[in-house]
């Protein structure tokens, strides 16, 4: 083994790690198929009026109308053949008109995307310091109080409807404290910094603009925290019983037996043995947290895909709500893909012969 | 292993438990009387509008006047009820499409495995609430795309246990003895997986909760004038200042929600004991 | 026949040098207060710079526990009782803190599967000289030219290369010596060996004990090897001590206990061994 020539070695040392996430990227192209169908299923082929719904009660009712929108949309073609236009159209950023705004649902979407992600990120990121802290933290205080303390909390965490809590929590920190600032992504008196990534944050920073930079992260606080709750509840619970596993290997109590210190043992032993568990959650943690988006971000009139899902929602928009399902679902996809890609740089036996 | 469940009594007695159980048996209560004894009629727009916590509406009244107390109580006999309909209706399903998989295997198992990968391709929020829009608002059909969502869990569970008990000696030996496969399924599989489904289902509780409020919520579930606590947190949005509106409906949820996840994760340390036993026994 | 301390084993020790590890009436207990298990029971063993001093004795006959306690590895809710004392130094009662400064440095200590005992995700070079750089406070450069002196001396292959490398690219048995070169990366005095060969194919058992042979006597390390099996004891071992129960039932020099056994239980543990044949293919 030791004596294999270099260049084998190296070859041999990449070759897995391509061979690994072909074959995810391969699932996750797959599964992208099957969200389209299950979307273009739910809008065409659930019981109700679709083209009822599309065009309106006042249009429905005129046969022209519904005769001509039928022509238009190839409603009159076989299931296979609509599936294949409703791809196509896809492919060319094609997902309809929403009935709510008059505009093309991608174009509304392309809008919403970056500043629901910007939120996701930000909460993620939270969530996962806080969530390893106390996570970790219970598991070296197994059964003491500190540990019953967090499980009860992170329970806690996992009860909380966002929707009442974002209600709840702008009342009170803005309305009643006055110490949140208002709804939205900025101030009103601020315009928004010039586009690059699509995040304010990140944006004004490029642009040098520091006072728009921290109006827009304290605008982005509550609606962090309040979406943050479960999530943090989730992986406080997730890292818990991850660590309780590493500490029980071996290789930590080898790490213990030289003599390492506290820190560098959980840091560089504990956590990093835990860390692919811990990146799986991450990726389940980012699904509740689109989930949570929906319910959470009407209510701070954070003009991403949540409200724009709340708003379709509230006024029964379905090709609003199926754009909202397709993008989330794609996204939802991406980050999963991307948390595979992770696991394969984080775990050796997967990157390397 | 299959005596383990026998001697629970001791164990059950957790603060944990203790407390969830008790308030969840209170909620459980109150769904199925509130409506004898509640102070005023829950639909009934008679009182003043948008009135304060006071002696006579102990929580406020909304903005059509009605008495948010009543409605809050008899809230409870929509969502609870309902939510544990859900989680019977998916535990039922998905235990059966999964025990199926995991017995079969082969393309059966193929086959429902991807259909599960392609629900949990989507946040379940979202899926819920395409399905519930596709399918028109109401609360029949929320707890119907409720359903679309929750099954898949119990499926993944059941089957991976399935799978990995169909190799067992003992399992085997039943089926070498002529048990056909639903009379395997039933006497030698289903008691090793009646308590994980358990511990899964009593923390879907909550899930089935805050969903079927969430949908509402969204106005895909409950229709007004019902009394339902997700589509009167809905209605506070519109009253920002009037702040009792939607604080006791979330309290509500957030207790029921609670409860129940209190008592799930007590019994996750019943049925499975490595979550919590002692690993000081080191080897020697 | 109960006597535990023979002559022999006094005489052997004063014959070479002071011990550098005494265990005095060590006693452990692991549990709470109420239900404590009493897993050792008073023993006492030396260990001599050069010397291997073997334990042996059956699963859950406390030996493993006993080398944990020299590092003070036991599990929080362990209950210590006696003496352990390195030169002068009392361990037994050490803060974790203190405790850090021996392990590594003056004790160190080889598991029994390398496969769980090296962290699968990192690189050989890094578990090599983490410790390295803290206790001996070499420079990073410094520490990498001693890893590959230490990689050569335990003859793993192309050390410069090994570093970069992770565990789960190696052979058992190199895993092994790698976990041997790190556990004598800064030059300890003790080197304690729990069942180093028990997880390694039958071909490369010979040569792992080999090497700990060779490096206790060119490093004057006091070995304290601990296995239920007695092949490997007569392979190397200069003393033995067995134990059951948690009590040292006979302690002697190998050739003592292997040609003339005192106890009823040595004997029959010796019964158990393969033929005469199997001692001769482990010394070879």
């Amino acid at each position: 083994m030791g004596n294999t020539p270099r260049a084998t070695r190296r070859y041999s040392a990449r070759s897995p790690l391509v061979g690994y996430l072909l074959r995810r990227l391969g699932t996750s192209v797959l599964l992208l198929f099957g969200v389209t169908i299950v979307t273009f299923a739910l809008a065409n082929l659930v019981p109700g009026d679709p083209i009822a719904a599309a065009l309106g009660e006042g249009a429905a009712s005129n046969p022209a109308t519904v005769e001509a929108y039928i022509k238009e949309r190839g409603l009159d073609q076989p299931l296979p053949v609509q599936y294949a236009n409703y791809i196509g159209g896809l492919f060319q950023g094609d997902m309809g008109i929403s009935l709510r705004t008059t505009q093309p649902v991608a174009d509304d979407l392309a809008k919403a995307v970056p500043a629901t992600v910007e939120i996701a990120l930000l909460a993620i990121i939270v969530s996962l310091g806080i969530g390893v802290a106390l996570g970790s933290l219970a598991a070296y205080r197994r059964g003491k109080i500190s540990d019953q303390l967090v499980r009860v909390f992170s329970l806690i965490g996992l009860s909380i409807p966002t929707f009442w809590m974002a209600l709840v929590s702008f009342n009170f920190f803005f309305l009643q404290l006055r110490i949140a600032p208002g709804s939205g992504r900025l101030s009103p008196a601020l315009a928004p910094p010039p586009t690059v990534t699509g995040f304010y944050t990140a944006d004004a920073l490029l642009a040098g603009q520091w006072v728009t930079f921290t109006d827009a992260l304290a605008h982005l606080m509550l609606p962090v925290f309040v979406l943050s709750l479960f999530t943090i509840g989730l992986l406080t619970r997730f890292v818990r019983t991850s660590v309780l596993e590493v500490l029980d290997a071996d290789y930590v109590r080898a790490g213990r037996a030289k003599g390492l210190s506290g820190s560098r043992l959980l840091f560089g032993y504990v956590l990093r043995g835990a860390s692919l568990p811990i990146l799986t959650i991450v990726g389940l943690a980012f699904g509740t947290l689109l989930s949570g988006t929906v319910l959470v971000e009407a209510v701070f009139a954070w003009p991403g895909l949540g409200s724009y899902a709340y708003n379709s929602a509230t006024s029964l928009d379905l090709p609003g709500v199926m754009g909202v399902g397709l993008v989330v679902g794609v996204v939802y996809l991406s980050i999963n893909f991307a948390v595979d890609l992770l696991y394969g740089v984080l775990d050796p036996r997967v990157r390397l012969a | 292993m299959r005596t383990r469940w026998l001697k629970i009594p001791a164990a059950w007695i957790t603060p944990l438990g203790v407390i969830g159980a008790v308030i969840a048996i209170t909620w459980v209560g109150i769904a199925f009387t509130a409506r004898l004894w509640v102070p005023f009629d829950p639909l009934s727009q008679d009182l003043p509008r948008l009135q304060a916590p006071g002696i006579d509406t102990l929580m406020g009244t909304d903005a059509l006047g009605r008495d948010i107390f009543s409605r809050l109580m008899t809230g409870a006999s929509v969502t609870i009820p309902l939510a544990l309909m859900l989680v019977l209706m998916s535990l039922a399903v998905g235990t059966l499409i999964g025990a199926i998989a995991g017995y079969f295997g082969k393309w059966v198992d193929e086959l429902l495995m991807r259909l599960t990968d392609l629900v949990m391709a989507f946040p379940t929020v979202i899926l819920a609430m395409v399905v519930a829009a596709a399918l028109g608002p109401s609360l029949f059909n929320a707890v119907i795309a409720a359903f679309v969502v929750s099954w898949p869990q119990y499926a993944r569970m059941t089957r991976s246990i399935v799978l990995g008990l169909r190799t067992q000696n003992y399992v085997m030996a039943g089926r070498l003895m002529g048990f056909s496969p639903f009379k395997t399924l039933r006497v030698d599989i289903a008691p090793n997986v009646v308590g994980p489904i358990l511990v899964l289902a009593s923390l879907d509780v909550g899930t089935a909760i805050l969903l079927l409020s969430g949908l509402s919520f969204l106005g895909l579930g409950a229709q007004p004038p019902t009394a339902e606590w997700g589509s009167m947190i809905s209605a506070a949005i519109q009253n920002f200042d009037s702040w009792w509106i939607g604080l006791f409906p979330g309290l509500a949820i957030l207790t029921v929600v609670m409860a129940f996840n209190f008592v799930g994760d007590s019994l996750r340390d019943i049925f499975d004991p490595t979550s919590q036993v002692s690993r000081a026994g080191a080897r020697s | 026949m109960s006597d535990i301390t023979t002559p022999q084993t006094a005489d052997a020790a004063a014959a070479a040098t002071a011990p550098v590890l005494t265990v005095d009436e060590l006693t452990i207990g692991i549990g709470s207060r109420k239900n404590l298990k009493s897993i050792v029971k008073g023993i006492s063993l030396t260990l001599t710079p050069g010397r291997i001093q073997g334990l042996a004795g059956e699963s859950g006959s406390g030996k493993t526990v006993t080398s944990l306690a020299m590092l003070g590895l036991l599990p929080s809710n362990a209950v210590v009782g006696g003496s352990i004392r390195l030169n002068d130094t009392e361990l037994v009662g050490m803060t974790h803190r203190q405790l850090n400064e021996i392990r590594g440095r003056r004790i160190a200590m080889i598991f029994q599967d390398p496969s769980s005992s090296l962290h699968p995700q990192l690189t050989v070079g890094v578990q090599l000289t983490d410790h390295v750089t803290r206790h001996l406070k070499l420079s990073k450069k410094q520490a990498r030219a001693h890893a590959i002196e230490l990689l050569e001396r335990v003859r793993v292959p192309n050390p410069a290369e090994a570093l970069a490398r992770y565990p789960h690219q190696f052979s058992g048995g190199q895993r092994q010596r790698i976990a041997i070169a790190i556990a004598l990366a800064c030059d300890p005095i003790v080197l304690l060996a729990d069942e180093p060969t028990t997880a390694l194919d039958v071909t490369v058992q010979a040569g792992i004990l080999h090497l700990l042979r060779d490096l206790a006597d060119e490093r004057q390390l006091a070995v304290l090897l601990v296995t239920h099996d007695l092949g490997v004891m007569s392979a190397i071992a200069d003393d033995i001590a067995v134990m059951r129960h948690g009590e040292v039932v006979e302690s002697a020099v190998r050739q003592e206990i292997f040609a003339n056994p005192q106890h009823a239980y040595t004997r029959e543990l010796l019964a158990s061994l393969p033929g005469a044949a199997g001692f001769e293919e482990a010394t070879e």
